[in-house]
């Protein structure tokens, strides 16, 4: 790979050792690609969500001397202010969560610990270079904004940040853009959930870029999201494509660069109703909790569900992820009181996969999200998942259809 | 059987010997169990496998950009993880993640090993040679 001789400066050590092992591991990544040179980056999210590993390597960093030169957005782990005051939380659990802060905050991150930075935080503009980590995160700002990030992981989007380049290849570059499968949707797309189950579709899908044709028009946001946050539970896509949404796709042609698609896949409505059967408990059943906000909810849903818990009572514990922006709105609106006069909770900077919900290890709840219940099964939860509607009218009888 | 030896392209260095486990479906390391290295994703192919030193020749990675890292990270903190992985189609984040942990990793490999490999057979890899020698078959 050709480097600049500020960049071959850095990976000798010049500027710091932290620098320096952060560009020698992008350097191997970029070989990996191909990439012939290293790019300047504008904007990066680093998904921490307070993991180990996670925590391991920021920490490596650190301790090298590295400081973001691109100060990046950051994920929740767990709001450690709401969570102290829960009797279950395991030690071990808020020191992770201590010093997961503790590093990102010296790293020189901006501390949103919030999942959907594309939507308010940190937004790039289109044909903007940015080093987004994420799983709904990545295919937002390429499918949607019309950005350029690969799909980092945690780390690489941290290496990112510390040395303010990424190596060119993968959806940097035009050719790599372009849709390669047809995916026509023949399902009917009645609300946000369907994206959730369309996205995960990804075994059907298949390994490229997909373009999705027969959407409605006036496609909403958390749909969008949805979808880009269950392909990369299903799958590993940096980018899709919508026919008239995604900025370089204004038409079919334009999306495919006027080539032939490889695959043409077409999704019904039994696929997605096969696909939930494999992804949730059987219903019919009494539930323990309700969960919401993977990704973090947005303004509107914490709404919907204040319209409907207004002036009732749940039978079961709910919990709402969002942002901290949001859960203020939310406040500032009066929606907030709505649903703690219910019995639920809005909680900021948090996931719902993380060591700060041992109390629901072996509970069965309700979500609409397959992500949620995907990754939750290895701390113990189960999920019946079901469309937002069905999932609040659960926790206001404590059973689910 | 005899010895066959085949190029491959390194994405991440060091030298394995073991067992090769094959999965066609993509794998998420965060639902491995990092205490057995046994899969525990319903509906996964190899789900009820154990993944603990073995040559792990599968399509991708999938999934999140974080616990991706995490269940490889947890894997070998416990000496479960695969000892060496050979991938078709790598994307950064299990790239990077491998890159990291500094376990061997190599894609770019001859149709014809896919074609000769079965569960079982011993394979060394050199991931910074870029060589993937199979010792014997099954």
């Amino acid at each position: 790979m050709d480097l600049t001789e500020q960049q071959r400066k850095m990976l000798e050590g010049e500027c710091g050792e932290g620098a320096a092992l952060a560009m020698k591991i992008q350097v191997a990544i970029g070989r990996s690609f191909g990439a012939k040179r290293m790019v300047p980056i504008t904007r990066a999210h680093v998904a921490l969500s307070n993991q180990e590993a996670d925590l391991w390597f920021a920490e490596k960093l650190l301790s090298a001397g590295a400081k973001c030169k691109v100060q990046p957005t950051v994920n929740p782990g767990f709001s450690l202010a709401y969570f102290e005051k829960a009797a279950s939380l395991p030690d071990e659990a808020r020191s992770l969560m201590q010093r997961t802060h503790n590093a990102y905050k010296e790293l020189g991150a901006v501390l949103s610990y919030n999942c959907t930075p594309y939507l308010g935080s940190n937004i790039p503009r289109f044909g903007e270079i940015a080093a987004f980590s994420e799983s709904s995160a990545t295919p937002f700002v390429n499918s949607v904004w019309g950005a350029r990030s690969n799909r980092e992981s945690a780390q690489s989007a941290l290496c990112a940040a510390v040395t303010g380049f990424v190596p060119e290849y993968g959806l940097l570059l035009d050719e790599n853009r372009l849709g390669n499968i047809l995916v026509e949707v023949k399902a009917d797309m009645k609300s946000d959930f369907e994206y959730q189950l369309l996205g995960y579709m990804g075994k059907k899908i298949g390994t490229g870029v997909p373009v999705f044709t027969g959407l409605p028009e006036n496609i909403s946001q958390e749909a969008l999201m949805n979808l880009g946050a269950q392909l990369n539970t299903s799958g590993a896509y940096g980018m899709f494509h919508v026919v008239g949404v995604t900025p370089e796709a204004r038409t079919l042609e334009q999306a495919f660069g006027g080539k032939k698609p490889l695959r043409k896949v077409v999704i019904t409505n039994d696929d997605l109703r096969d696909i939930l059967n494999v992804i949730s408990e059987p219903g019919m059943r009494k539930i323990d909790f309700a969960m919401f906000g993977c990704p973090h909810f947005t303004l509107k849903q914490v709404q919907e569900i204040a319209g409907m818990v207004r002036g009732k009572k749940l039978a079961v514990e709910m919990w709402i992820l969002t942002s901290s922006y949001v859960r203020e709105m939310a406040d500032r609106m009066g929606l907030l009181k709505i649903i703690n006069d219910a019995g639920g909770h809005v909680v900021e900077d948090t996931c719902c996969d993380q060591p700060c919900w041992p109390h629901l290890n072996g509970k069965t709840g309700v979500t609409e999200s397959p992500k949620c219940a995907y990754y939750t099964r290895r701390r113990g939860m189960s999920f019946v998942v079901r469309d937002l509607r069905t999932c609040v009218e659960a926790a206001l009888k404590g059973e689910v259809e | 059987m005899n010895r066959r030896v085949f190029a491959c392209h390194s994405i991440s260095e060091g030298v394995a010997e073991g067992d090769v486990l094959i999965s066609q479906d993509q794998i998420m390391f965060y639902l491995i169990d990092p205490d057995t290295g046994v899969v525990i994703e319903k509906g996964h192919c190899l789900e009820g496998k154990s993944v603990a030193g073995k040559i792990l020749v599968f399509p991708g990675g999938k999934g999140s950009s974080v616990v991706q890292a995490d269940g490889l990270y947890q894997l070998a903190a416990r000496n479960n993880a695969p000892l060496a992985m050979i991938i078709q189609n790598p994307d950064t984040v299990i790239v990077a993640s491998a890159i990291i942990m500094e376990m061997p990793m190599v894609d770019g490999v001859d149709d014809a090993f896919y074609k000769a490999i079965k569960d079982g057979d011993r394979v060394r890899v050199d991931a910074g040679k870029g060589v993937i020698e199979i010792i014997s078959g099954r």
